[in-house]
């Protein structure tokens, strides 16, 4: 019985241990085929910038790991306008994510959704477990 | 006694970055670290703020904890100055004390 699971990010990757332990917890539930979806808001629009290169403080690269949450049918992740803005960022600053539609040939489909804070609080209300990090 | 500030939270997170600003006196200089190293990047809403203490103060970033985050060097604000390692050293001997602001 599939639930519809939101995971809200909200930390910087590195400085905590919270982007890693959210995105391992995000992996095991879609592998247990539950609807996921994921928000990425405040410092947690961190997680997702490109070029990431930890070379220089002895720890792993997990950045690369987002690119395959399509292939865990995890379609929807929002990402909050406002906390990109007070950041300084675009999307063209975040990696560029994916997942195939087997109904439509397997064309690659954008997953991010650029929205408001107005538009994700509609889409946070319609979710029947939201687990924060 | 000059004093090196380490900040090492976002100041989207945590005030730090505020709170040290309060106190700090003339001659002490900041280095961010870790999630601190976001205060650095141009275009936020605390560049302004950082840019103001790099008038008034001497204003480092650790250049390994920029590039961990996928940030860019030649993206900070002005008049911040990239350090490595070997210069964070270099920094806490050259001042009388560290005060890393947690």
């Amino acid at each position: 019985m599939a639930k519809k699971f939101m995971f809200v990010n909200r930390r910087a990757p590195y400085g905590t241990v919270y982007a890693l332990e959210s995105l391992e917890v995000v992996l095991i539930s879609a592998a247990f085929e539950q609807e996921v979806a994921l928000v990425f808001m405040d410092d947690g629009v961190y997680e997702l910038t490109k070029g990431q290169k930890t070379d220089g403080i002895g720890m792993k690269n997990f950045s690369p790991t987002y690119s395959a949450l399509g292939d865990y049918e995890i379609k929807n992740i929002y990402i909050e306008k406002e906390s990109l803005e007070e950041r300084g960022l675009t999307l063209d600053d975040l990696q560029h994510l994916v997942w195939e539609d087997e109904d439509d040939d397997w064309a690659e489909k954008d997953s991010i959704h650029l929205v408001s804070s107005k538009e994700l609080a509609a889409v946070m209300a319609d979710q029947e477990v939201v687990l924060s990090f | 006694m000059s004093t090196l500030h380490t900040i090492n939270k976002s100041p989207f997170d945590r005030n730090s970055f505020g709170s040290c600003m309060r106190v700090i006196s003339d001659g002490d200089a900041i280095l961010f670290i870790e999630d601190g190293v976001y205060a650095a990047t141009s275009g936020t809403t605390f560049s302004d703020a950082v840019k103001a203490a790099t008038d008034s103060h001497t204003v480092f970033v650790l250049g390994p904890d920029l590039s961990a985050r996928g940030m860019k060097e030649d993206g900070i604000v002005e008049g911040v100055n990239v350090v490595d390692y070997d210069g964070f050293v270099d920094l806490v001997t050259e001042y009388d004390k560290t005060n890393s602001w947690l």
